[in-house]
């Protein structure tokens, strides 16, 4: 482990650390472009100069290696006239485009001529022109005129998802960023070269326009899009409500979490939010009353819901949860179906498509839980029924209060004929979940709960890791967190656990960390940032 | 006058042929070097003094030995045949007029380094130099000069050649090892250097033309009589393309520790048609121009160094007092900018702007400050590239500007050239 002095402060960095990532050890940033943690090291933008004690001149940061005794200075005038040159020559091509592109406020070239720049400009003859808004793909926008010509998305595509799409092409003050022909940026990591570009030569066609980013808000979150459970961050757009064509929900972000997606996310989560404002969220509680389903208040559904509970015996009902809800959610409904003696009860309905899978980041089980609702209990009980025997005891009769939350069944693998039957078979349906589906139309009491960008919780991610989300936004209308419905169901049934009294998701998380061996020891201040691993 | 060594064959008819050659003493070399330790190979060349003829002047030698000892890695010989540096035009005479002098220079090289495999990369536009090399390297492979167990030594090398597509760049050390791989002419950032990862990633000796025609003689006649041909510091002759206003331009063959005068006014007849003689690029057009009292300096790459220019490529371009300076620098900015691979920031936006300014004053649309700012551009890019690139165009940048100070600031002034 090489000892430096950076800035006069020794640190001991890890062998193979560079001067870039060896000054943040040391607390100095060392402004870069074209470097990122995750790519080979390019050395183009020259913006990383440092100045190395008994080095003639100064170096490029990203390309240098820490070694022992090395007297590393970040901030000698010759180092920040150096900065100062690179940043003018940066920019002297540079479109005038700020109070119209979308990467202002969040621009690199912005941000480090503020910090690093602030010259008198002297360039007065014609800027170099290139081509604006080329679609590269179904999700990324190209503005060749912006780009510094980092590479960091030409390597990204050559060097990670190994695509290979984007070159550049042409010479000189000629180059440009470009496809290479009969090519399309569209593989199913797109989205990442949007996150990596410093500038604003690549946006997010989905986000484009759509709301300025320091009216937005940013909530750490995870990825509900399959088992991997990526780190991201949730924007929301709440301050200036009209923007974002009132959607409250602008774009998803990756969260860097070393263990789990690094810096990138897939195309299917980062795009995969709409249905969080969208018009079929379940907002009011309904209760059908002869036939024709109408909105009630919460007490009187929930008083509805026990009175059904109570009214049937425990092997009449049947349960069908979902690997979409939190583990607090997931515990609650334990601590409710062990009150209730209910054995019916699974979490697993097969998709009518099987889930994409690759060797990065996607799986193929599109939910975010299946792990934790197997280790919260929420499985088949040895002998007892699984999703689709409950279904074929529902057509038989023998269930009679089916409680359903999230899954449209009838948009499952399963035949929609049975499924009919099963809903129709059932005295009560009871449905709970985030929005309006086939299945919600046909149960007889609607319980909507908050989307997981609208409460705390936590899921367990396939490989077991723990993770918090965290409510970005207010549950939309009336609907609330999974695990404070089925607390107030709980209260209802005057049942004595304590988890049903619960006033915060870290309540049941610290019930379940109680109870679940697997949980053992594990709480929100523990999981930090990104997350634990359950106990093996 | 010098005695001729690496342009001895030029005007022998047939010089491009294995029998000529070795009508001449060729492959004498080789057989003397087959019976020799690599590393005594290494040290004799070491010994000589025998600089890089390319352009940088590094030791060749010096280079060799850069490549890790005991290593079981292939190690690759490159020669760089891409020969683009403006004004100069010598590696072409070797490939045409004594190919097979290269190519025992190659197989010497190749052996010290225990390289199995070269690669010739030569410049797109030589057609005929490619023609005439490619039928050297068929007759040495049927001389069995080439392939697996050279002449029962149990050594194997084979070659191939590679024609570049016409980019400067490509002929940047690097650049050229990444057009070879059949990416891009991008130069590769530093280290590693190409000793330690080169070519495809193994260990590389990238070498001129000139520098391993050197070689042959260096074995056959010894590494002092090399070095005492020059200077303390450079051994050998060295091939001189002079062009430009000189009465017989073309190639000279002379010691490094002649002075420019004596090429210009001995070698070469002076300037034509009686005119005065203005200004000189002394190696190729990166190097900084000299004014016409600058020449009695002697044209090793020191003695050049010393004089604040640069031995180079030994390009050296004449102009008389019918040349416009502002228009020369505007011609040489506009190869810059042309051909700036784009890679680093300050090289690909400057070397644009830079000769936009110089577009701008050549037009008479100068402004006073435009110097001032393409001296002070110039000097804060200097240096902060992957590449000599960039460095080599503040080369002239700078020198056109602060020797003819004068002839700028009055166009711009009146608008008219002097």
């Amino acid at each position: 482990m090489p000892r430096l002095t950076i800035n006069g402060k020794e640190v001991e960095v890890p062998a193979g650390t560079n001067l870039i990532e060896a000054a943040r050890l040391a607390g100095a940033e060392v402004p870069h472009y074209c470097y990122h943690p995750g790519l080979s090291v390019a050395g183009q933008c020259r913006l990383c100069m440092v100045d190395i004690e008994k080095v003639p001149r100064p170096q490029v940061g990203c390309n240098t290696l820490a070694t022992d005794g090395m007297v590393v200075n970040t901030e000698t005038e010759r180092v920040k006239e150096t900065r100062r040159s690179i940043m003018e020559f940066h920019l002297i091509n540079h479109p005038l485009d700020c109070p119209v592109c979308d990467q202002a406020g969040e621009c690199w070239l912005q941000i480090y001529y503020m910090k690093h720049g602030l010259y008198d400009p002297r360039m007065t003859d014609d800027k170099v022109h290139k081509p604006k808004a080329v679609p590269l793909g179904p999700h990324v926008m190209l503005d060749a005129e912006r780009c510094i010509l980092c590479s960091r998305c030409v390597r990204y595509c050559d060097e990670i998802t190994r695509t290979g799409e984007l070159g550049i092409f042409n010479r000189g003050d000629h180059s440009e960023i470009g496809l290479f022909p009969g090519t399309a940026l569209e593989n199913k990591y797109s989205g990442n070269v949007i996150d990596i570009c410093p500038v604003g030569a690549l946006t997010d066609r989905d986000f484009r326009f759509q709301v300025r980013v320091w009216y937005l808000d940013r909530a750490k979150s995870v990825c509900p899009g399959c088992a991997r459970g990526c780190n991201i961050e949730i924007h929301t757009s709440q301050r200036r409500p009209h923007h974002n064509r009132g959607r409250r929900v602008a774009r998803i972000k990756p969260r860097f979490n070393a263990g789990v997606n690094q810096w990138w996310i897939c195309d299917a989560g980062r795009y995969g939010f709409p249905w969080i404002d969208d018009e079929s969220r379940l907002t009011t509680p309904m209760m059908s009353v002869s036939g024709r389903s109408t909105g009630t208040t919460w007490d009187e559904v929930v008083v509805a819901a026990a009175r059904a509970l109570r009214g049937h015996r425990p092997e009449e009902i049947g349960v069908i949860a979902s690997p979409q809800m939190a583990n607090e959610d997931l515990f609650v409904l334990r601590r409710l179906l062990d009150h209730l003696r209910v054995l019916q009860r699974d979490t697993r309905v097969l998709p009518r498509e099987p889930g994409d899978e690759d060797d990065f980041l996607l799986r193929a089980d599109k939910n975010p839980n299946t792990r934790g609702a197997e280790l919260v209990g929420l499985v088949p009980v040895s002998g007892g029924l699984d999703a689709r025997g409950i279904l074929a005891a529902a057509v038989q009769k023998r269930i009679k209060l089916l409680w359903v939350f999230q899954h449209d069944l009838l948009a499952s693998a399963w035949p929609e004929s049975e499924v009919h039957a099963a809903l129709a078979g059932a005295e009560c349906v009871i449905f709970q979940g985030t929005n309006a589906s086939g299945t919600s139309a046909r149960a007889h009491l609607v319980l909507p709960s908050a989307a997981y960008a609208e409460y705390d919780g936590t899921f367990t991610s396939f490989e077991g890791r723990v993770q918090r989300f965290r409510a970005a936004l207010p549950p939309l209308g009336e609907a609330l967190p999974g695990w404070e419905i089925l607390a107030r169901v709980g209260r209802a049934l005057e049942a004595d656990d304590p988890v049903f009294r619960a006033e915060r998701a870290e309540h049941a998380f610290n019930g379940l960390a109680a109870a679940v061996p697997a949980f053992a020891g594990l709480s929100y201040r523990a999981l930090g940032d990104t997350g634990l691993m359950v106990r093996s | 006058m010098t005695e001729k060594i690496l342009s001895r064959n030029f005007d022998v008819p047939d010089s491009h042929t294995m029998r000529v050659y070795r009508e001449h003493g060729g492959y004498t070399a080789w057989e003397k070097a087959k019976a020799m330790e690599p590393a005594a190979i290494t040290e004799e060349v070491k010994k000589a003094n025998l600089r890089g003829l390319g352009g940088a002047g590094f030791p060749a030698g010096m280079k060799w030995s850069f490549i890790p000892k005991g290593s079981t890695a292939p190690k690759y010989l490159v020669v760089n045949a891409d020969e683009g540096e403006p004004g100069t035009f010598k590696d072409r005479y070797l490939l045409e007029r004594d190919p097979h002098a290269l190519i025992e220079g190659m197989l010497i090289a190749a052996r010290a380094i225990d390289s199995h495999l070269g690669f010739v990369y030569i410049r797109g536009e030589y057609v005929e130099p490619w023609r005439v090399f490619s039928g050297a390297v068929r007759e040495a492979y049927e001389a069995g000069l080439f392939g697996k167990n050279i002449q029962g030594t149990g050594f194997d090398f084979d070659i191939v050649i590679h024609r570049g597509a016409g980019a400067y760049i490509c002929g940047e050390e690097t650049g050229l090892l990444s057009s070879l791989e059949g990416k891009k002419g991008w130069p590769k950032i530093k280290p590693p250097f190409p000793a330690i990862k080169g070519a495809f990633g193994q260990p590389t000796i990238v070498n001129n033309v000139e520098t391993l025609s050197c070689v042959p003689h260096i074995i056959n006649r010894g590494a002092e009589w090399f070095a005492g041909l020059g200077t303390k510091t450079q051994g050998g002759t060295r091939l001189y393309s002079l062009s430009g206003h000189v009465a017989r331009p073309g190639v000279v063959e002379a010691s490094c520790s002649v002075t420019l005068r004596q090429l210009i006014y001995d070698h070469c007849g002076g300037i034509r048609d009686g005119r005065q003689l203005k200004a000189v690029v002394p190696g190729g057009s990166s190097a900084p121009i000299l004014r016409a009292d600058e020449i009695d300096v002697t044209m090793d790459v020191d003695g050049l160094r010393n004089a604040g220019s640069m031995a180079g490529s030994a390009g050296i371009i004449v102009m008389d007092e019918s040349v416009s300076i502002p228009h020369a620098l505007m011609v040489v900015a506009r190869f810059y900018a042309h051909e700036s691979c784009g890679q680093c920031t300050p090289c690909r936006e400057s070397t644009g702007w830079i000769y936009k300014m110089v577009h701008r004053i050549v037009e008479g649309k100068g402004r006073k400050e435009d110097l001032d700012t393409i001296l002070d551009v110039a000097k804060r890019g200097a240096g902060t590239t992957i590449c000599a690139f960039y460095d080599g165009a503040v080369g002239p940048y700078i020198s056109y500007i602060e020797k003819f100070r004068e002839e700028f600031e009055a166009l711009i002034t009146s608008g008219v050239h002097a």
